[in-house]
């Protein structure tokens, strides 16, 4: 195995330091300057070395909330593209949703998926099975043969959907209990948002588009932390969107219920006013909502009541977006500019330090889904699943140098700083000098 | 005049009055024996109807003939929603076939806004009613409509509605008829009052320039005009209203109420009306209420905009009169 050594990176935005890898693995961390020298008597010889001054060194990022699209809409994206994408995003691993075609509902369907996450090479892929069969919120699906399968999975969810109905939703809770997994939820009352479009309050009102209330989402997190305190099991809510269900979060935390919570970066940056536009580009579920609820998303995640950034990453080809706003698909790519929106929204504006955006982009996924292996400290010893990030790099995204297969991004024309220099899965380089190796 | 029209609210005071001043002149094409103008000869405009609607497609059908335009009708069946009907793929063919101007028709909120800034065409395009969204046409008879009652036909040209209070009752929520008159007649200076039940008033109307009210009786006695708009049977499903007789008693426009206006107020409708629900046959049949005026409105206003958008920024008083070599009669 090949040995790299990347010398004078800060360690999760601290102190500068050498890391020499070796094999997988880290084999030492040292002050800068002492690997090169004689003073731990690890020799560097033969290795690459990753000149990494005035960069940040990151455990390798995990994403909690990905769509893969395979099976069933490869049009969109592959398991191969979509790892890609995560490596050119700084992720070494993904927890893929169930909703595929088929439904990621049985132990087959979630082997298939980990397989051929297996088989890319760029990023391990956890696939996170279904709650019901077919996503159809009625039966519970298999949940402990996809935990016995080769895949092992430990995150259940019908993302896309909610599981609306409370008794299939306290047994889920209950039911996952026998394997430590855990359910997350796509919060979204079913009612309240038919025929809904975009956040409803002054904008939805005037572009005449159909509202999705705050209280849509607000409604189910309440109800679900109660459910997981009521069985004493743990509960993720996905992509949190407004200031309301952080004020939930936050209470049910402070009561000591077992929940965690996530947020999209988007959600951290863009508001319902850009949907004046009807450029479906911003059309997303849940939608973008207010600058209100835009700052108490990012104050959350600063102070842990939001625990981790997730991408919600959702692929679709140019024809399901170029059309006008009721036709188009919702969703947007996400995994290749994750950490630039974090940088600007949290790191920039001194919310978040890296040492913050370490444990909200990896260090916390990882323990949410139980991903052994990944969001390890970095240090001698452990994995070596690392990113290297260039903060002061600025561009304008432009989409068409993204390795998803897909276009969707609302940030294409926008300056967003910061770059991934180099992902580095198990020791092996997936991303070098911002290209894919 | 902007390029397009695709909202009620992109129309200054100026530009609107240019409109409803041009429309009094094309009015005036209606009253002559040969109805024709040949403002528009060898152009060609398109009318989209994503949704149907006959009333107003022949209202602009009618103002595009009588402007002597070629008129291509292009009805595409289905819902707005299914995929497969492209609106993009339908604008290209259009483009393709040099047509002149796009009055389009769609039941998805935006999609005249798409089309005419997605790059997708070049022509103008006409908002005939999109979704939820907007009627800007509608608005601008509603407005004439008005100036011709309230202010008069001749001593109305050049003025606005300023000070008029006009009432909107019934289903706001699902209405582009109120969204277009709310910003319209608040453009030209009236004080415009929306009524109907909590159920049927958009979260987020906080912002909108008028007063709302869930009491129709109170505003009444204050009101130069009461707008009725439609109130859709299905919407009895989602439990915006108890029952259709509850609703009527509530919000309905009968010959006791209309009592309670004043003398020369007027009652409006966009049509069609229900009858019995929203306002009885006694009100429907009153010569206060404007609906067939309305409709022969209609077709002043698509002229007159169609004419400004196509034609020039002249006044319609300096474009050529009537022409005997089209079709007479
Ligand atoms: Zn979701």
């Amino acid at each position: 195995m090949s040995k790299i050594l990347i010398r004078g990176a800060q360690v999760l935005g601290g102190e500068a330091q050498d890391v020499l890898i070796d094999g997988e693995t880290i084999v030492a961390t040292a002050r800068q300057g002492e690997i090169d020298g004689s003073g731990t008597g690890l020799s560097a010889e033969g290795a690459t070395v990753i000149e990494a001054e005035g960069q940040i060194l990151l455990p390798g990022l995990v994403d909690l909330h990905t769509h893969l699209r395979e099976p069933g809409r490869e049009d969109s994206e592959t398991v191969l593209t979509g790892t890609r994408a995560a490596a050119s995003g700084g992720y070494t691993a993904v927890f893929a949703m169930a909703n595929t075609h088929p439904v990621a509902d049985t132990a087959g369907v979630v082997e298939q998926v980990w397989r051929l996450g297996k088989e890319s090479g760029y990023c391990d892929v956890q696939p996170i099975g279904a709650v019901t069969v077919g996503l159809e919120g009625k039966k519970l699906a298999e949940l402990g043969a996809m935990n016995d399968s080769a895949a092992g999975v430990t995150v259940f969810s019908d993302d896309g959907k909610c599981v609306d109905d409370a008794v299939i939703m306290r047994r889920a809770l209950e039911y996952v209990k026998a394997f430590g997994g855990v359910v997350a939820q796509h919060a979204q009352e079913p009612r309240l948002t038919e025929g809904a479009q975009m956040n409803e309050g002054i904008v939805s009102a005037e572009l005449g588009l159909g509202g999705w209330p705050a209280v849509a989402e607000e409604s189910i997190i309440a109800r679900d932390v109660l459910l997981a305190e009521h069985v004493g099991s743990r509960v993720h809510i996905c992509h949190l969107s407004t200031a309301g269900s952080v004020e939930i979060v936050r209470w049910a935390k402070s009561r000591g219920i077992d929940v965690t919570a996530e947020v999209t970066p988007h959600h951290l940056l863009l508001t319902d006013e850009l949907v004046r536009s009807y450029n479906p580009v911003y059309k997303v579920n849940p939608p973008l909502r207010t600058e209100k609820d835009v700052l108490a998303l990012r104050e959350a995640l600063a102070d842990g009541t939001i625990d981790i950034v997730a991408t919600d990453h959702a692929p679709h080809p140019h024809e399901d977006k170029d059309c006008e706003w009721a036709a188009a698909a919702m969703g947007m790519v996400g995994l290749e500019t994750a950490l630039s929106v974090v940088q600007q929204t949290m790191v920039e504006t001194g919310l978040l330090d890296w040492a913050g955006v370490a444990d909200r982009m990896s260090f916390a996924p990882a323990r949410i889904g139980r991903a052994t292996g990944h969001g390890r400290p970095v240090s001698a010893g452990e994995p070596a699943n690392l990113t290297l990030v260039d903060p002061a790099y600025r561009g304008v995204v432009d989409p068409a140098g993204f390795a998803s297969r897909s276009r969707n991004t609302p940030y294409e024309g926008r300056e967003l700083p910061g770059r991934v220099t180099h992902t580095i899965l198990r020791g092996r380089a997936t991303v070098v000098d911002g290209k894919l190796a | 005049m902007m390029r397009h029209l695709i909202s009620a609210a992109d129309l200054t005071r100026d530009d609107a009055v240019l409109i409803l001043d041009t429309a009094e002149e094309m009015a005036r094409v209606a009253d002559r024996p040969i109805k024709k103008l040949p403002t528009l000869r060898g152009r060609t405009i398109c009318n989209l109807f994503f949704e149907d609607s006959t009333r107003t497609r022949i209202s602009f059908e009618a103002a595009e003939k009588r402007l002597s335009a070629d008129v291509i009708n292009f009805a595409a069946k289905g819902s707005s929603v299914s995929k497969g009907e492209s609106l993009k793929d339908t604008a290209q063919t259009l483009e393709a076939m040099g047509v002149d101007a796009v009055v389009i028709r769609h039941g998805a909120s935006g999609a005249p806004y798409r089309l005419a800034t997605s790059g997708w065409i070049d022509a103008p395009v006409v908002n005939a009613g999109d979704g939820t969204h907007q009627h800007p046409t509608q608005a601008l008879l509603d407005a004439f409509t008005m100036r011709r009652r309230l202010v008069g036909r001749d001593e109305g040209l050049g003025k606005d509605l300023n000070g008029r209070r006009i009432t909107l009752v019934g289903d706001v929520l699902h209405s582009r008829v109120a969204r277009s008159n709310v910003d319209l007649l608040h453009t030209l200076g009236a004080e415009v009052t929306l009524v109907a039940p909590p159920t049927l008033v958009p979260v987020g109307v906080e912002t909108w320039p008028c007063e709302i009210s869930y009491d129709l009786d109170s505003v009444l006695p204050k009101s130069d005009a009461v707008m009725m708009l439609r109130v859709q049977r299905e919407r009895m499903n989602a439990a915006f209203f108890p029952t259709e007789r509850e609703y009527s008693r509530r919000y309905g426009l009968d010959g006791d109420r209309m009592a309670k206006m004043p003398e020369h107020a007027i009652v409006m409708h966009p049509g069609p009306m229900v009858r019995g629900m929203e306002i009885t046959a006694e009100v429907a049949d009153s010569d206060r209420c404007t609906v067939i005026e309305q409709v022969a409105n209609g077709v002043s206003i698509r002229m007159a905009v169609l004419y400004l958008l196509l034609g020039g920024n002249d006044s319609a008083a300096t474009a050529p009169s009537t022409t005997r070599t089209e079709e007479s009669k």
